[in-house]
């Protein structure tokens, strides 16, 4: 029988050599005339592990990892091809600590599958939660949606099936569903792996959607720093569309479902969902005020249902399995799982989903095993550049929406960053007015002006140039963003600022002639 | 060389109108196609010749200034050719949390260059990037659109030859 090796072309193992394990793998099982074929999947996301090589074994796949090319020999030789003793052995993936405590419902064949297979993806489940809400009718899969009590997982945190409602509601000629896939925050991959390992997963809960609302014609906004998501996405809806999931008649259903991938061109804002429609539309990023909401006047003025990659990702569990089964795990109003990323000065780093209501702390210290380069850990920033830098006290603060409202952070997306003690907080926060002078759509004058005079006056703050007073006139600024920006982007950058100022200002007093790096 | 690399060591096409008027109606079908079409002409030109403008324009019937407005809002597109190869350098928190703004002026001195600027002899451009999802393995950088991970100026050197090769 042939052996079945499995390798991840998730680009974080192609950032780690994947390509080049392949190659020497291929190779030597050619030269010793094995009967072998190599699948590539997704990520199992423990990252530190890859390249991870898996071969398929009676006792299910064992895992070796991470896997040099010149280690392929020396693996053969341990009789890999049987799962084999060998110093790089890992043993069942399944079994490991790290994923044995998760919660896998939406990433659950992520790493397993080959994504480019709808055959490999039905065989794992796939499909099941379209035949169900095709079965529901449109009502039903709303109903199911609002059960789950699914909140949008882009950051903002939106119930999901009330938006749901509000586009199916609307009377329109043409709706259209749009996937907001420019997850451009620092520590966030969870968005890449899911549409490189499973992308068939999006685009079901795309088609249930459009389904539901009565869309038929769908983009998936996909930010060009994701080339290999991109590539993903464009062979799975081939194979989605020649499967008949896609098209003129999803399943024989006789709804019409068209689906097109759209890359983004390098501007953060884009991921802000009036931005993106501006692009997608053909014209500059520029955010619009609101209302009109997009759910009634969204892609070329017409009603749109516009959710991120993890929130559509999660809709086929949720109609496999029902709304209640989803809203079972998770805490308070924070409900289902969390796909979190672990990144950044780690040991551990990866993607862990898991109900709601882990602490920071179990994160990082049982999962990611502390600091990477072993020094004490001083901040963590979650939820992207626009996140707050937490200080080791608030550690202890559970992974839900409203808790880490109520400490001025923000979950975001589930980015968690980990810096140690040689961070320096007031070039943090000098970098979160740089970012937002080099992102700012420019069409607020807070959000466009304010970065830039809040870079200058936090520079003068770093040269030691009265820096009380610069600091009262930055913490003056930051009121004026946060109060008078048109989006998140003005309205947020504030918080790593006022974050880094409220939890660490033992870095902004006392600064000398310092002067900070030239950045551009 | 192929016929394709004739015009520039780089591998692009050099530009040429007809050739940019023809990837143009490919694409002016399309719902919203500006960034298609930017995206087209340059995976074809290795930037976008400002002379694209008005054809752009026309095809579209957007005014030149929406479409020149498009073109300088977003990083991705450039003006002028860039080099033979390009390195995209991450710059953003979870690749400073490993040490990546130190990297980047140490790259940035090994090589002689500004960012988005070119090395003297042609072959490497030097761009920031916010963010290439690949937080736990940073510093992360693209060269030539392949991902790279804990660089460091040797990884860097390597991935350079290797894409050379």
């Amino acid at each position: 029988m042939s052996i079945r090796f499995y390798l991840p072309k998730d680009a974080a193992s192609l950032a780690l050599g994947a390509d080049r394990v392949a190659r020497a793998l291929t190779r030597a099982a050619a030269a010793r005339g094995l009967d072998a074929t190599l699948v590539r999947t997704g990520s199992r996301g423990m990252l530190w592990l890859e390249p991870m090589l898996e071969v398929e074994t009676p006792e299910g796949r064992i895992a070796y990892g991470p896997v040099r090319p010149g280690d392929i020999e020396s693996l053969l030789d341990a009789g890999l091809a049987e799962g084999g003793a060998h110093r790089l052995r890992i043993g069942r993936p399944e079994d490991q600590s790290y994923f044995a405590r998760q919660q896998r419902l939406t990433f659950g064949r992520c790493g397993v599958i080959d994504p480019a297979s709808v055959e490999d993806y039905r065989a794992h489940g796939g499909y099941r939660g379209l035949e169900a809400a095709l079965a529901a009718g449109p009502a039903g899969t709303v109903e199911a949606v609002k059960a789950s009590g699914l909140r949008g997982r882009g950051g903002a945190g939106f119930p999901t099936g009330i938006k749901w409602n509000t586009v199916m509601l609307a009377q329109a000629e043409q709706k259209y569903v749009v996937c907001n896939a420019d997850e451009g925050d620092s520590g966030t991959f969870a968005d890449r792996m899911l549409m490189e390992g499973d992308p068939l997963t999006l685009i079901e809960g795309m088609t249930i959607a459009a389904v539901a609302v009565g869309a038929t014609r769908g983009y998936i906004y996909c930010r060009s720093e994701y080339p290999h998501a991109f590539a993903a996405l464009e062979i799975a809806i081939a194979a989605a569309e020649r499967a008949g999931y896609l098209g003129a008649n999803v399943m024989g259903s006789g709804h019409a479902f068209h689906l097109e991938v759209r890359l983004g061109a390098g501007a953060y804002i884009c991921g802000e969902e009036t931005s993106l429609l501006e692009s997608l539309e053909g014209k500059r990023g520029l955010v619009r005020a609101k209302p009109p909401i997009p759910a009634l006047k969204g892609l070329f003025g017409q009603p749109t249902l516009v959710n991120n990659v993890l929130s559509f990702a999660a809709v086929p569990w949720i109609m496999e399995h029902g709304g209640p089964a989803y809203a079972a795990y998770g805490m308070g109003r924070s409900l289902g799982t969390l796909p979190i990323q672990l990144a950044g000065n780690v040991k551990r780093g990866g993607l862990i989903e898991t109900a709601f209501g882990l602490t920071l702390r179990e994160v990082i210290e049982d999962f990611g095993g502390g600091t990477a380069s072993g020094r004490p850990l001083r901040a963590v920033q979650v939820g992207g550049p626009l996140g707050a830098y937490f200080p080791e006290s608030l550690l202890d603060t559970p992974l839900d929406y409203e808790a880490f409202a109520a400490k001025k952070g923000l979950l975001g997306h589930g980015g968690i960053v980990v810096f140690d003690d040689t961070v320096d907080l007031a070039r943090q926060a000098r970098f979160a007015f740089e970012f937002c002078v080099a992102e700012s759509c420019g069409k607020c004058t807070p959000c466009r002006i304010g970065a830039v005079r809040g870079l200058e006056t936090i520079d003068k703050v770093l040269a030691g140039e009265s820096p009380r007073e610069n600091l009262a006139l930055v913490t003056d600024l930051c009121e004026v963003m946060t109060d008078g920006s048109l989006c998140a982007m003005g309205g947020l950058t504030p918080v790593p600022v006022m974050s880094a100022l409220t939890h660490f200002p033992e870095d902004f007093s006392g600064r000398g002639a310092k002067l900070p790096l030239a950045a551009e | 060389m192929s016929g394709r690399d004739l015009g520039r060591v780089s591998g692009y096409e050099s530009w040429d109108a007809e050739r940019a008027a023809g990837i143009i109606a490919g694409h002016a079908h399309r719902e919203g196609a500006t960034l298609p079409i930017l995206h087209a002409l340059q995976e074809t030109f290795g930037y976008v010749d400002t002379a694209a403008v008005p054809l752009i324009a026309e095809a579209l019937n957007l005014s030149r200034a929406e479409v020149h407005g498009c073109l300088t809002f977003y990083h991705d597109f450039r003006k002028e050719p860039a080099g033979r190869h390009t390195v995209k350098l991450c710059r953003a928190e979870a690749c400073q949390a490993v040490g990546a703004d130190a990297l980047h002026e140490d790259v940035l001195r090994r090589y002689d260059v500004a960012w988005h600027g070119t090395t003297r002899d042609g072959q490497v451009t030097v761009e920031p990037v916010f963010c290439l999802g690949l937080c736990a393995c940073g510093p992360a950088a693209l060269v030539d659109g392949e991902p790279v991970g804990r660089l460091d100026l040797d990884t860097l050197a390597d991935a350079l030859t290797e894409r050379a090769a």
